[in-house]
């Protein structure tokens, strides 16, 4: 098959370049709802650069693991941006690519739950547990929302299960459902609040945070790509779910993708803005609640397919 | 044929010369692993002939004296077990021939090795049902003697004991089973059962539901799993490699060779199936969350992935009993597939503790911590091993997971209520196992073998001998090489697929490889990113100077490693949420006082199905029997009686029921 280059070329510049500005504008976002300036929009570029420019230092406790570790979670967010339609066509697609897609997310939080018991410390113990037991309640929704598009969308592939070509369902009501809990999905698995607070450095509450406590340097740098890229990809999905991206949008793509990305930004911004940090042993509930919102949603589209 | 039977002659006359009294430990082991090995590579040869050609080959030897000829029967799906089986049983014996060497105290029940391996050869090529619960029963028999090798401690003589009972209320299932069958068909000969046609559906349910508590309990699916943790902990290394690797799949096998005598399935049977696997699937890994026993751990893995290779076979059963031989092509490539994964994965992961064992005589994950500095080696077979098992690309795991996982969408979006409900239940059963196994591999790698040492080591574990290294690296190589090159894979699981359709299905053959090679070109595109990011990163460290320094430690004075995240800690947040499930027991000896001096923390898993399921019914029929027992009171005259009661009765039967 031909490839079409320009596109592909673009397509990987963007998911090395944009996902960076995420974070940065969603810190933006808070500062201004609560009426400060805030630091610049790029100010994780800054930080990436300052960062890739120094050297490192590594606990005597860690092994091999704990630098191979960022390596592998980069390649496996990086792979699976491949599969998503970030500006409308999807440059890889295939029947059963949803479950490519989740299982490289979860090969990179093996890899991150490894790094952090690799240092010994027991704050990242504590944070990689639970990592270990959000992310595995995430699953639940992850993949039952795969579902309910599968059946609704008559695909196996993530990209036309997100994109507007293909039989349109009827499944409106249930696709903002749908999108509600792939929202809270991103929340709690990219560590916002109300699930982790990505602010407080040194406290208990923390998930993500502590799991990367004993990094620096260029190490450092690539966590800090690898969560704002793992940020992205959720928002591409979550964001796809409101407005499928078109097949032949051209470069109208990269408007609608901006217009995506800051609408999720506000979104994240505004949440994080209104909320505080749920209790932990509540997230879980929360999680399960979630799932069940998913399990709705399902019913919604099995019952209105008329089975 | 002649081949398998001269692999027969060669593990019988191997068992035979291990058990010469006298013989020195070091002659003993040479033999067994060397004759184990040979006969291994002997049966192995008709298998890819088979495998090859998906040509059956068949052998009957009749005898004069009795009508129970000696029928055995290679087609592709025995050749496919029987592939891997052997194939394990050459890497289990280049294990133990160093392993051993180091224990000589273990080879005293050397003989029944070779024995096991015959046997399970046995089971899955005859083609009888009498030879088969002759060879199924010689099998439980070598492995319990083998699990109770150590039978001085007083908890593998309770595991014996356990799988001793489990395994013969199974094979009980299976001898009512074999005589109904025979009854009908009026041979015990397989053939003679394929050409059944038309069983009532009631008797073929009641045949089913035979075959699944049998051949489910050596499987161990469950709540029939229990014999599964205490046995494998007990058993030396490299038999619970084997019994966990091949040894429960011959249980797999029976299952879908009992399926292929009972004609068109009812469509229960495959919901039944989908249902148990996913509890199987579910209770597995949460219980393998809570232990602190490696071993143990990994036992409750194995009631995992036996689960998730059911979900597979219901799967099948539902394609087949609704007529859509796609479903049954995919579930079955599924659950073979995963088979086939299973027992390299698993196989590298218990060969992997064994060696931890060894070197340092504990596998209570909370006193280990570290040995990824002293055994490098081993370390990172069981981290290829432990990803593969989650099913993490780009290893083998993921590929037999991705086949069942999209042979399950398939289905739901074919529609019909109650396909649609359960294969959600499979999904969800499957992804919800594979984010708790992530967890739990991650507990089990990070815990024993990273970190720094929870208890300081009598005597710095070594690596491995080099042998015991070769093991695990053949199966570790395999695990990547499968990952690499899924679709060779699968040239060996396909021919057994293609056997148990009802027709032949040329076209989503095609298909099913030119998908399963779309994901191949993805997780090969994941290895080059890896490599280039990899090489990238390399060159930013040039001339910048890298410090060793201590684990932050949050200013903390004087932290130690007792304070690390242990394998409790690290599951306590499942231990609270699942709590009903997991009949865990807590002890706390809290602080109290001005001067506490003392406390403690206690805390055991205990098995909600044997607690509540197994021991309960097992007291019941004890005092029941114990009523019973009033009539044995040693008096010749009571006895007399008694023989005389049952003469009279069987006149009356055959007065009033007889001809």
């Amino acid at each position: 098959m031909g490839f079409n280059w320009p596109f592909i070329i673009l397509h990987g510049l963007i998911l090395i370049l944009l996902p960076p500005l995420l974070p940065g504008l969603i810190a933006k976002i808070k500062a201004v709802a609560v009426g400060r300036r805030g630091p610049s929009c790029f100010q994780l570029y800054f930080d990436l650069v300052k960062l890739f420019r120094k050297g490192a230092v590594y606990s005597r406790t860690t092994s091999a693991i704990f630098r191979l570790a960022p390596l592998i979670s980069v390649s496996a967010l990086f792979t699976a941006g491949w599969l998503l339609p970030v500006l409308g066509p999807v440059p890889i697609a295939f029947a059963g690519d949803m479950i490519l897609f989740a299982y490289l997310l979860a090969l990179a939080r093996f890899f991150t739950l490894l790094a952090a018991l690799d240092t010994g410390s027991s704050f990242e113990g504590m944070g990689a547990s639970r990592e270990a037991t959000f992310g595995a309640f995430s699953e639940l929704t992850f993949f039952m929302g795969f579902a309910v598009l599968a059946v609704a969308r008559h695909t196996l592939s993530l990209g036309a299960m997100l994109q507007l070509e293909g039989v349109r369902a009827p499944l409106q009501p249930g696709l903002y459902f749908l999108f509600v809990a792939f929202f809270f999905l991103l929340l709690s698995e990219n560590s916002r609040i109300p699930v982790d607070d990505p602010n407080t450095h040194l406290e208990l509450t923390m998930i993500h945070e502590v799991l990367i406590l004993d990094y620096s340097g260029p190490d450092l740098a690539l966590v800090f790509y690898g969560a704002s890229l793992k940020l992205f990809l959720y928002c591409i999905v979550a964001a796809s779910l409101l407005w499928p991206a078109g097949i032949n949008w051209g470069a109208w793509g990269l408007l609608a993708l901006a217009a995506k990305v800051l609408g999720m930004v506000i979104a994240i911004g505004c949440v994080e803005s209104a909320l505080a940090r749920l209790k932990l042993m509540l997230v879980p509930q929360v999680l399960i609640a979630n799932f069940a919102v998913t399990v709705v949603v399902f019913l919604v589209a099995f019952i209105g397919k008329g089975f | 044929m002649f081949w398998v039977v001269v692999s027969l002659i060669a593990f019988a006359a191997t068992s035979v010369l291990c058990g010469i009294p006298g013989l020195s430990p070091r002659v003993k082991i040479v033999t067994s692993t060397s004759g184990v090995i040979l006969g291994s590579l002997l049966g192995i040869v008709p298998t890819a002939q088979v495998l090859s050609s998906s040509q059956s080959i068949t052998f009957t030897l009749a005898w004069d004296f009795i009508d129970l000829p000696l029928q055995m029967a290679l087609d592709p799906l025995s050749a496919f077990f029987l592939l891997v089986t052997l194939g394990l049983a050459v890497v289990v014996a280049i294990y133990a021939w160093g392993y051993l060497s180091e224990e000589p105290h273990l080879v005293r029940t050397l003989p029944f090795f070779p024995l096991l391996i015959g046997s399970m050869e046995l089971v899955l090529i005859a083609a009888n049902g009498f030879w088969f619960l002759v060879a199924w029963e010689v099998m439980s028999l070598a492995s319990f003697f083998l699990v109770v090798t150590e039978h001085d401690k007083r908890e593998v003589r309770h595991a014996g004991w356990v799988f001793l009972i489990a395994t013969h209320l199974g094979t009980a299932f299976l001898l009512l089973f074999f005589v109904i069958l025979s009854s009908h068909s009026g041979s015990m000969g397989y053939d003679s059962f394929r050409s059944l046609h038309g069983l009532p559906s009631a008797t073929a349910s009641f045949l089913f539901i035979l075959a699944l508590v049998g051949f489910g309990t050596k499987a161990g699916i469950y709540p029939f799993h229990t014999w599964l943790p205490h046995a494998h902990p007990a058993a030396p290394t490299y038999i619970s490699a084997l019994m966990s690797g091949v040894m429960i799949k011959t249980g797999i096998y029976g299952l879908l060779r009992a399926v292929t005598f009972l004609g068109i399935p009812a469509f229960w049977w495959g919901g039944l199936l989908v249902i148990l696997g996913v509890i199987s699937a579910l209770l597995g890994v949460l219980n393998a969350l809570m232990q602190h026993d490696l071993k143990r751990l990994l036992a409750y893995h194995s009631v995992e992935n036996i689960g998730i290779i059911v979900i597979g076979i219901g799967l099948a059963l539902l394609g087949s009993s609704t007529g859509q031989p796609t479903l049954v092509y995919w579930g079955l490539a599924g659950a073979l597939f995963h088979a086939l994964n299973h027992s390299i994965f698993k196989g590298a992961l218990f060969l992997a503790a064994g060696g931890v064992l060894q070197r340092t005589h504990t596998l209570n994950m909370d006193r280990l911590g570290g040995l990824i500095r002293l055994m490098p080696l081993t370390a990172s077979c069981f981290l290829v091993a432990a990803a593969a098992i989650c099913g993490l690309p780009p290893l083998n795991g993921f590929f037999s997971e991705w086949v069942l996982y999209v042979g399950l969408f398939k289905t739901t979006q074919l529609g019909g209520g109650w396909l649609t409900t359960l294969t959600i239940l499979g999904l969800l059963g499957l992804a919800f196992a594979g984010g708790l196994a992530v967890a739990c591999f991650a507990k089990a790698m990070g815990v024993v073998f990273l970190g720094e040492p929870r208890h300081a080591y009598l005597h710095p574990p070594r690596e491995l001998r080099a042998s015991m290294l070769a093991a695990l690296a053949i199966l570790t190589l395999l695990s990547v090489g499968i990952g690499i090159f899924p679709v060779a894979a699968l040239k060996v699981v396909l021919p057994a697929v293609q056997m148990c359709l009802p027709a032949p299905l040329p076209s989503s053959v095609g298909q099913f490889l030119a998908a399963l090679q779309t994901v191949n070109r993805v997780v090969l595109l994941l290895i080059g990113i890896f490599i280039l990011l990899g090489l990238t990163y390399l060159r930013l460290f040039r001339g910048k100077s890298i410090r060793r320094s201590v684990t932050w430690d949050c200013g903390y004075y004087a932290p130690n490693a007792r304070m690390q995240y242990s394998a409790s800690s690290f599951a306590e947040p499942f231990g609270y949420f699942f709590l009903p499930l997991l009949g865990l027991e807590r002890r706390m000896e809290g602080l109290a006082g001005y001067f506490p001096s003392r406390a403690s923390f206690h805390e055991q898993a205990r098995d909600v199905a044997e607690e509540r399921l197994f021991v309960p019914l097992f007291s019941a029929l004890a005092s029941l029997m114990a009523r019973v027992r009033a009539i044995q009171h040693s008096r010749v005259q009571g006895y007399l009686i008694m023989i005389f009661a049952a003469l009279f009765f069987l006149l009356f039967w055959e007065v009033w029921f007889g001809f």
